[in-house]
Parts: structure tokens; sequence; C-alpha cells
């Protein structure tokens, strides 16, 4: 456990001392909401219409941005092989860096979305669903997307690869996603689809590290 | 005690050795030679369960370390080719994440610049560091947690020679302590009554 804490604080010291490249999903997710009243017009009932769906597209592409540089840089410079040596079981480290690229990507975006939805004129009903689904939803893309990231490490430049392989396996998170945001705005109950993307973490989080760490210790040998 | 039984080594399809054996008692080192491409970095790397061997069995004090390997790696300390040194953090800083990572009780940083002469350079990010200061950085973990086996992978590359005698004092203290070495290096590291493992091309 004490192992496990100095990993994740390593990570965190990293990301606050790399500043800017660190917050660049945020930013990312930022500009590409804003650009959706611009390009389909500023007309209220749309954009309220359309919220939902993308605050969460812009959320994915925005994580995924961000994964490529999960397991690179300690790849590259021979860190990773010695968090390996740490005596720690591999999947445990991968689970502590799928937690801070947690707290560095999804738990900003998080914050976030609430801001971007005033902007996009989202009902007032919506927003309680809108933050349980990113609190719900954004661990599963950080969880899914290390196995991307770790399949694609000894791939030069593979961050094409890496969308290709993580967008289809986020669709479902995507779905069920929107689905409660849409059903608490139309005063529907949002509880089934939140308990379909909490079934889609909660799956994820014993699954992802330990398929992750296979693909890891695979590109270290 | 660390012992290698009929070690084999398949690097993409290619039979790279066979039937290697070794012994290292406490106290003692044992130095890889052989031409490039022998082996000598494949078998170090198969000595820290970073490659699997292709036919044999690694045994500590008797036991499989495969029924074990997360216990085995927290009794070693390998130094490969990479360094494993962030830019982005101090000397200092680098030093003690790693011997934090390894759960060592006490805290060696200090010691572990000092063993290797730098301590001036210890609020420097390491980015602004020379090669052989990089270096210096990353063989300073040696130190600064213990561990009882080292797997030394050319350790003098990009040293000067003060840097080398630094490390030839960290393996005598290391080896006076009843640490073991295994190190592949071309290069005279003082060790005396080092063992000679010889490896010939396939």
């Amino acid at each position: 456990m004490k192992i496990f804490l100095a990993i994740i604080s390593r990570d965190m010291l990293l990301a606050v001392r790399q500043g800017g490249a660190t917050f660049l999903a945020l930013i990312f997710f930022l500009l590409t909401v804003t650009l959706f009243p611009l390009g389909i017009g500023p007309e209220p009932a749309i954009l309220a219409r359309v919220a939902p769906g993308v605050l969460w597209v812009a959320a994915l592409l925005a994580a995924m941005l961000s994964l490529d540089r999960l397991f690179q840089a300690d790849f590259e410079d021979g860190s990773l092989e010695q968090l390996t040596l740490s005596g720690l079981p591999l999947s445990l480290i991968v689970l502590a860096k799928i937690i801070t690229h947690w707290l560095t990507t999804g738990l900003p975006l998080l914050l976030a979305a609430p801001v971007l939805a005033v902007l996009l004129n989202m009902n007032d009903e919506g927003f309680e669903a809108l933050l349980l689904t990113m609190l719900i939803g954004t661990p599963a893309l950080s969880l899914i997307g290390a196995i991307g990231a770790a399949l694609t490490l000894t791939v030069r430049r593979g961050g094409v690869l890496l969308s290709l392989l993580v967008l289809p396996l986020y669709i479902p998170v995507l779905i069920f996603g929107v689905s409660a945001i849409d059903a608490a705005v139309h005063g529907l109950n949002a509880k089934p689809h939140l308990l379909l993307l909490a079934a889609l973490t909660v799956a994820a989080i014993p699954l992802c590290p330990w398929a992750a760490a296979a693909a890891v210790k695979l590109s270290l040998e | 005690m660390f012992q290698g039984r009929d070690i084999a080594c398949e690097r993409g399809e290619r039979r790279i050795f066979t039937g290697l054996n070794f012994v290292i008692t406490p106290g003692q080192a044992l130095v890889l030679r052989g031409p490039n491409g022998c082996g000598k970095t494949s078998l170090l790397r198969i000595s820290a369960t970073l490659l699997t061997a292709a036919d044999g069995a690694l045994t500590w004090n008797g036991s499989d370390i495969a029924e074990n390997p997360e216990g085995h790696r927290a009794n070693l300390h390998y130094i490969g080719h990479q360094d494993a040194v962030k830019g982005a953090l101090t000397v200092r800083e680098n030093i003690a994440m790693w011997a934090k990572i390894r759960a060592t009780a006490t805290d060696h940083t200090e010691a572990a610049m000092a063993a290797f002469d730098i301590t001036h350079l210890a609020d420097t990010p390491a980015q602004y560091l020379s090669a052989g200061q990089h270096r210096r950085t990353a063989l300073a973990r040696l130190v600064a947690s213990p561990a009882k086996l080292w797997l030394l992978d050319e350790p003098t590359v990009s040293l000067d020679q003060a840097g080398t005698e630094c490390l030839q004092q960290a393996i005598a203290t290391h080896q006076a302590k009843n640490g073991m070495v295994m190190a592949a290096t071309h290069i005279e590291l003082g060790l005396d009554d080092a063992e000679i493992l010889q490896l010939k091309p396939q």
C-alpha cells in the first residue's frame, strides 16, 4: 500500500511539474465544447437538445487525447521497468497510474462540465445527472483507455492506432452517459441508465488493470 | 544465494544461449563477459524477471523465483541502459522518489548522493545534467535503498574516471555487507575476487 501511494504521489508530482501538458485535455475539452455554439448557431433550444451529447463526446475525445502519456514517457526513459521491479504486482502499478490519469484528466473534466453545460443552455434538471454520469463514467474512460495505451506502447506514433482501439470501447460509456442525462432532462427516471454505467465502471476496475498489465509486460520483453 | 540452472534464452525465435549455469553467493560478484549480442543484457533481464527464460530455473536461497516474482524483485536493483531519471525533478527528488517506491525503511538519499559525489547538484533539475551526472543519479538508487542483489548492465557507460571509482567503492561496500553483484562490463571494476562467466555467441 505504501508503494502504491508512493507511485501515485510521484505521478502527481510529475504531472504538476509538467504543468501545461498535463492539463491540455481540459483545455481541449473547453475549446471543443465552445466550438459547438459557433458551429450550429446560438439557438438556445437546439443547444439544450444537443448539450448532453456534445459534453460527453468532447469528454471522450479529451480523455483519449491524454492517454498516450499514460505509460509512454515512463516506457521511454526506463522508469516503467524500474516501477515493475518495485515489488508490487504489475496490475496494481497500472491501477496507480490509471488513478493518476483520472485525477489529472477525469476530475478536471468533471469540474468543468457544469460550467460548459450552462454555456450550452442545458436544462436545470440535467445538472445532477450530468455530474453523476461524469463521476461514474470518467473512471471507466481512464480504465479502458489504459488497455489501449499499453497495447500501443511499442508503436511509434501510436496515437492514431490508440484512438482506433479505444474509441469503439468507449461507445457503451457514451450511450449510457448521454441517455441518463437525457432521461433526467425529460423528467424521466435516470437511475437505470446510471446503474448500467456504474456496472461498466465496476466491471472495468478489476479487468482493465489486469489486461493492461499483461500488455505492458509484453512491451517490456 | 542466487542460482541459475540450465538457463536458455530466445529472442525473436533465435537462440541466444542455452544451458547456462551460475551461482552467486553472498558477498560475491559475477562478471559477464562476451562479444556484443551474446546475451549479457538478456541474462541480466532474465535475472530481474523482466524477461522470461525459454528454459531453466532461477532460485533464490533454494526456492524458485517463479513462485514469488514480486518477492524476488524487492530483493534486487537493476541498472539497465536507460537511467529512469526524470528531467522535471531535481537530483534529490529523483533519488528519494525511487527510495520511496522501494519502500525503504530509512531514507539513504543523502548518503547515496555523497557516494556518487553529486551532493552539489542535489537541487538541480535533472534535465540540466550532463550524461555522466545523469548516470551517477541513476546509480545512486543502488545506495539509496538497500537490496541484496545488484544487476548492473554496463554501469560505467558515460562515467568519467572519478565516477567509475565511486561505483567501485559502492560495489566494495555492498559486497562487504554480503551483497551480491552480477555485472556486464567491459572495463575492470576492481572486482578482484569476481567470478567470470564467459558467454559465447551461438
